[in-house]
């Protein structure tokens, strides 16, 4: 994950669009790669893209926005999903969210970053984990039956 | 003699601590000098007994669970049968014992990227059958099976296909709509980390029906492992000749390819769905065209959900009759039911369409995790109906549901104790609808805020009756004037709250 100025970052971009423009439908897997080697969507990677894919920057912001998963700025070093759907509501997520939100001092509503750039909190909503609810995804593992216990371990292991 | 292990990598199975499980048992069978061999497989579906491990003795496979990693070297130094978590022969658990696995047969039990083992548990004999016959045959044969669209609308799949076969367009696709967002949902998931040949053939046999070269699986993106899975296995099945320009041997072509969603719950909708795919924002199309005469790229198209399509190799195989000899009314064959939520035996649980939501939750589910008695159900997801006991011998039927203002959806059931506020889960139905509103219709997209804030109000007891009142206006025109199930389905979660139960609106001084 990088926080470094964009255009240094745009050979990136170019390689990525000039291995997938051929794809059918391009656009989405060319966020994703781009999203996964810099951990999210530059706005300078916008003009690029667009002007590569024959599309209009409005067209590609406008993807960009759309989906949930796509960020404009970089994320904390580590990302912290919690599910508030309803199984997972029904086992007291909302309970475990409060939490989060009290001791890292963030809000979970729209998905916030502590000051020090190390957590990201953020709302999901079905992880398909229903059945070992309460749960959520910490960096690249799912977690589940959460209790306040786990989430504390959690939260100081990352710390 | 080195002796087989079975330890799921199913993502609910690794959340709940199945690699810790895994790395523990291979230690402690080094430190007990014992030869085993530990094979990762999908989940059997019995949730609340994972992380479960299975040990084959004398043939037969023997369950252990939940299990601990520090309960691994009890394993090699007491014994089996006398260990504390030793569950016995894993398909006599009665869960296990009473489920009709048509679907799931293989999910669990073989390692779901190993070819060789899915061929020797009959699989690509529905392929291998469908090579013999011609298109037509092959819809028909769908047809008179009974299947219906697993997704949640119950449409004829049969009829779908059929549509397609009769375009003439030079090139057709194949879709598969794995954008599984409803909470209480983990079927499409399971199948595709525990079985991803079934839903490979079950596209494949697709392709030759209608006359398509080319598939997607479309998978949202909080499934990172079923979409590594498929990936795994379609490598695979394009090395053994099995998708390519000669399928299996024969002048067919089929190739497919996996996608992944971006986090948006309307694109499981399948005109958005088909949008996404295009790279545009998943915004609902207006239907007609049906996607099946203009779908992908304006090509024909056949969208089905992952649990129509893994339906399709055991009817080939098995002939349409054996599949529709189970099943109730017009509902045919097997639909794999999940059981989420504040459940005690939370799982999957394939059976043929008629047990009823009571059964379900009370008797296979065992009432609630957290003990306290049971106050609704909701079946469907987020755009399905809270149930109270008083309609729990509603069948698991398409049309007994829709009789009750309710919905089968993609079969998943979330359990509520009596803690639950009803008023804020018609709420929260509202929040949800707005915030993955795509913005198309006007009904969706302001209705959904105008109902949450009204349903506020009656919360805070600001003029309760006035404001019902306006929320049920509101969800008529939500009903009828929204372009597709996110706008047009949220008022049966709101709905059923109000109607079933009333003392949860109440004045916030009365409330309970």
């Amino acid at each position: 994950m990088s926080s470094a100025p964009a255009s240094a970052d745009l050979d990136l971009v170019y390689a990525i669009v000039a291995r997938l423009k051929h794809d059918d439908g391009p656009l989405l897997p060319i966020l994703h790669a781009l999203q996964d080697a810099l951990g999210y969507v530059p706005p300078d990677a916008v003009r690029v893209i667009a002007s590569e894919l024959n599309l209009t920057r409005a067209e590609v912001h406008g993807v960009v926005t759309f989906y949930h998963d796509f960020r404009q700025t970089p994320a904390g070093r580590h990302v912290i999903k919690l599910c508030r759907a309803e199984a997972c509501q029904s086992m007291g997520c909302e309970a475990l969210v409060a939490r989060a939100e009290q001791q890292l001092g963030i809000s979970c509503g729209h998905g916030q970053t502590t000051v020090d750039g190390n957590v990201t909190l953020e709302p999901v909503y079905c992880l398909g984990l229903c059945a070992t609810a309460p749960a959520g995804w910490v960096d690249d593992r799912p977690v589940g039956r959460l209790t306040t216990a786990r989430l504390d371990a959690i939260l100081k292991e990352i710390a | 003699m080195t002796r087989r292990f079975f330890i799921p990598r199913d993502a609910a199975a690794l959340a709940v601590g199945a690699d810790d499980v895994a790395r523990a048992i291979q230690r402690a069978a080094a430190i007990a000098d014992q030869p085993i061999d530990v094979i990762r497989t999908g989940s059997r579906g019995m949730l609340w007994l994972e992380p479960l491990v299975e040990v084959e003795i004398d043939g037969v496979r023997h369950g252990f669970g939940p299990f601990e990693p520090g309960e691994a070297q009890a394993l090699f130094e007491r014994g089996f049968e006398s260990h504390p978590k030793s569950l016995g022969p894993v398909e006599d658990i009665d869960y296990f014992k009473r489920q009709t696995r048509l679907t799931f047969a293989r999910c669990g039990v073989i390692d779901p990227v190993s070819l060789d083992a899915y061929r020797a548990t009959a699989g690509y004999a529905g392929l291998t059958r469908a090579l013999t016959m011609t298109p037509a045959a092959i819809v028909e044969e769908v047809t008179k099976s009974g299947l219906r669209g697993r997704g949640g609308a119950g449409f004829p799949t049969g009829i779908k296909w059929k549509t397609v076969l009769e375009t003439t367009s030079e090139q057709k696709y194949i879709v598969c709509n794995a954008d599984e967002g409803d909470s209480g949902t983990f079927a499409d998931r399971m199948l595709m980390e525990g079985d991803p040949f079934t839903l490979i053939e079950g596209m494949t046999i697709a392709g030759l029906a209608v006359g398509a070269t080319k598939g997607f699986i479309y998978v949202r993106s909080e499934y990172p492992h079923a979409v590594a899975t498929l990936d795994t296995a379609i490598g695979i099945a394009r090395r053994a000749g099995l998708l390519g320009t000669a399928v299996a041997g024969s002048s067919h072509v089929f190739d497919l390819e996996v996608r992944m969603g971006a986090g948006s719950y309307v694109c499981g909708e399948e005109t958005a769905l088909l949008e996404s795919l295009e790279g545009k924002r998943g915004i609902v199309r207006a239907k007609p065209p049906l996607p099946a005469h203009e779908g992908l790229f304006g090509r024909p198209t056949v969208i089905n959900n992952v649990l129509s399509l893994a339906a399709v190799p055991f009817i080939l195989s098995e002939g349409a009759q054996a599949y529709a000899d189970f099943g109730f009314g017009r509902s045919r064959g097997t639909t794999p039911i999940q059981l989420a939520g504040n459940i005690k035996h939370g799982g999957l649980f394939e059976t043929a369409f008629g047990v009823t939501l009571g059964e379900l939750v009370e008797t296979i589910g065992g009432g609630t995790a957290t003990g306290r008695p049971i106050k609704a159900a909701q079946v469907g997801g987020p755009l399905g109906a809270y149930f109270p006991p008083s309609l729990f011998d509603t069948p698991f039927d398409y049309e007994a549901f829709a009789a009750r203002q309710g919905l089968v959806g993609h079969a998943g059931v979330v359990v509520f104790d009596d803690t639950v506020d009803m008023a804020r889960q018609a709420k929260f139905a509202f929040e949800f609808c707005a915030i993955e509103s795509c913005g198309k219709c006007t009904p969706c997209r302001i209705g959904s805020t105008r109902g949450a804030e009204t349903i506020a109000k009656v919360i805070a007891g600001e003029e309760r009756e006035a404001n019902l009142v306006l929320v049920t206006d509101l969800c008529e025109t939500m009903t009828f004037g929204s372009a597709c199930a996110l706008g047009g389905l949220t008022p049966y979660p709101v709905m059923s709250a109000i109607k079933h139960f009333p003392k949860d609106f109440g004045h916030a001084d009365q409330r309970d």
